[in-house]
């Protein structure tokens, strides 16, 4: 009898538990973002202060599209695309859900920046987006084997044979077209005169391949390159730069003549998202200048946080005033959004240039 | 009433029949045929606007109207059947010296050397061959210090970088069925062929690869499949000229967000690949029954 007693008494142990401990799993975040963009202190203090866990799924702008699109929105309570790919990623998949604006501290963030992503992430009259990270592309370049180049043509320069790397994907196709003096951005609306440009630099790419050691596509993969030496100059993203040049001063980011291209990845609602509210959670506690500060400190990039570069390390400030004079800063060609229909165009040229020979 | 037990016993004989059969049929219908149902589906329809589609072949015709699609099916189909080739040459010997001439722990023991390296991911083999091939990597360095060449050599990124990489991962596949067809062989059959007066090629040409084409035919399939298929080691080892059809049906899918272009390249690989095996057996004149089994 007493061994029953006891043996009940077990399993309502065990019951209770098991509820708890669905109850305790159900404020989960599902954070869809870039690597460095959720480091792991910053999420540790934010389970111990909200008891909300995050899940994080490392990802890029166009595998958080195809996840989403595969699940039309469900998966995720939280996802990190850049600005200018929500608006079409919205009008073809209906993957999103707009952002109720009211729930974001709007005073943590750079009023500037809040405005430009607003003004790029709607659609249909709602905001989908609130601006988290910016950062920008030009080249990565060795001074010392690779000094002469200061614009993206230049990697195409004799003296570089073999040792050049770049993506074979939309930045590189914009970064070109401005370097060969067209401005891409402004013909977004005339598909035939985007395709003129279009042409153009397929025909600089093609001619460029030989110097190309790889394509690369992962950013480790590049870093890699670039420290062993065996690429001298890439096209690449400011944070991969300022990465090196602390292992190798020689080795610095370089924002190009023609001008770097500025991104903002921003926070997005997916359409199914399970907690919405532990989402606003997470948006506002990160935009804390202090907070932000370390974000920037892992992702190696500055936020849309207001105030957070007091907190930020010497070198990286030093880093960034390197490579961005104030000219350089005004120079910069932010995204605007990418109309649908666009990014197949690019897609076969990018086919043709990866097939020539 | 003797028939009663036994009709019972019969339903239940089907019961268990059906029970056993479940498993596979729900994973045959659930994970393979429905999803390739619905790659048809999305393969046959065309995006006119924003969330509008309509039924179309363009999906189809484009990949036989542009030369790009075409030619990087037939570069992905050649050079798997040269992989596929050359993975045979290499391990025939191999999986001959382990089921003929090795008996007892020597036998086990290179069995399980073959083994070994499938026990890391494929993706920690292919950076191994990464780090040997590359311009500062080992096999640079030490030519460079036996004072063979001057200077640093790039063996990376190249088609014969993706050769090499798609043999070492196929390896396996191809000694297993080999090893196990070439047990099969009675000694006393080579012997005799001996006795008779023939030659080693003889014996081994009229002997040894007539018993062991089931087990040459299956490996080849299996291998071939697998390069055919295979995504990582070509894009990792793979240069700015390498194109790989799996990497085609990738891009489509994740970078160009073109799902309708990317089903109708899965399917098409899935024909195509088909016909290839289907042609290999009727040229050895191998029946897939008899290779399967």
């Amino acid at each position: 009898m007493r061994s029953f007693r006891q043996s009940k008494y077990l399993t309502m142990v065990t019951a209770a538990t098991a509820v708890f401990s669905v109850s305790a799993q159900a404020e989960t975040l599902r954070l869809l973002t870039w690597g460095g963009y959720a480091p792991q202190d910053v999420v540790e203090q934010f389970e111990k202060e909200t008891g909300i866990e995050v899940e994080i799924t490392l990802s890029n702008n166009e595998d958080m599209i195809s996840k989403l699109r595969a699940t039309r929105g469900a998966g995720f309570d939280l996802a990190q695309p850049s600005q200018d790919r929500i608006v079409s990623a919205q009008a073809d998949f209906d993957i999103y859900k707009p952002m109720d604006l009211s729930k974001i501290d709007a005073d943590k963030i750079i009023p500037s920046m809040m405005a430009a992503t607003r003004k790029n992430t709607e659609f249909e009259g709602e905001v989908y987006g609130v601006p988290h990270v910016w950062g920008t592309s030009g080249l990565i370049v060795n001074r010392e084997a690779a000094g002469t180049v200061k614009d993206y043509t230049d990697l195409c320069d004799d003296s570089l044979s073999g040792s050049v790397s770049y993506r074979l994907k939309r930045p590189t196709l914009i970064g070109f077209a401005f370097a060969l003096g067209e401005d891409p951005f402004a013909a977004y609306g005339d598909t035939e005169k985007y395709q003129a440009i279009l042409d153009k630099v397929e025909e600089k790419l093609i001619a460029c391949k030989s110097n190309v050691k790889a394509y690369w596509s992962g950013g480790d993969a590049l870093l890699n390159l670039m420290r062993s030496g065996e690429v001298s100059a890439a096209m690449a993203w400011d944070a991969g730069g300022w990465k090196l040049n602390a292992e190798n001063p020689d080795i610095t980011f370089v924002a190009p003549t023609s001008g770097a291209l500025g991104w903002i990845d921003t926070f997005v609602l997916p359409r199914k998202t399970k907690a919405e509210e532990a989402a606003y959670q997470w948006i506002n506690f990160v935009m804390q200048p202090e907070i932000a500060a370390r974000i920037t400190e892992s992702a190696g990039n500055f936020t849309a946080a207001k105030g957070s570069d007091e907190f930020v390390n010497d070198t990286l400030k030093a880093q960034f005033k390197a490579s961005f004079p104030q000219a350089d800063l005004d120079n910069i060609n932010w995204y605007p959004p990418v109309p649908a229909g666009l990014e197949e165009m690019e897609g076969k040229v990018l086919d043709r240039v990866k097939a020539s020979n | 009433m003797s028939a009663e037990p036994s009709n019972a016993n019969r339903t239940q004989y089907r019961l268990g029949f059906w029970l056993l059969l479940a498993p596979i049929v729900l994973w045959l219908g659930l994970l393979i045929i429905l999803p390739h149902i619905d790659m048809v589906l999305v393969s046959l329809r065309e995006r006119i606007a924003s969330r509008q589609y309509e039924f179309s072949f363009s999906n189809y015709t484009a990949f036989f109207t542009e030369p790009l699609y075409w030619n990087t099916f037939v570069r992905t189909a050649v050079m798997s059947i040269l992989a596929t080739v050359l993975t045979l040459i290499i391990a025939f010997p191999v999986s001959f010296y382990i089921a003929k001439v090795l008996t007892g722990r020597p036998k086990i023991a290179l069995f399980i050397l073959c083994l070994i390296p499938f026990w890391v991911s494929e993706l920690v083999r292919t950076y191994g061959w990464m780090i040997l091939l590359r311009e500062t990597g080992l096999i640079s360095g030490a030519l460079q210090w036996l004072g063979l060449v001057d200077q640093p050599v790039e063996m990376l990124y190249n088609d014969v970088a993706i050769m090499v990489g798609l043999i070492y991962t196929s390896m396996l596949f191809m000694v297993v069925p080999l090893v196990t067809t070439l047990d099969s062989l009675d000694n006393s059959l080579i012997e005799a062929g001996y006795d008779l007066g023939g030659s080693s090629w003889h014996v081994m040409r009229s002997i040894v690869i007539p018993h062991a084409m089931p087990g040459i035919m299956s490996g080849c399939i299996v291998v071939f499949m697998l390069t055919l298929g295979n995504y990582l080691t070509p894009t990792l080892l793979g240069g700015k000229d390498s194109l790989w059809f799996t990497e085609q049906i990738y891009t489509q899918f994740i970078t160009r967000f073109n799902w309708e272009q990317g089903a109708a390249f899965g399917i098409l690989l899935l024909i195509l690949s088909s016909l290839i095996v289907w042609l290999g057996l009727k040229i050895t004149r191998q029946s897939f029954t008899r290779v399967m089994s």
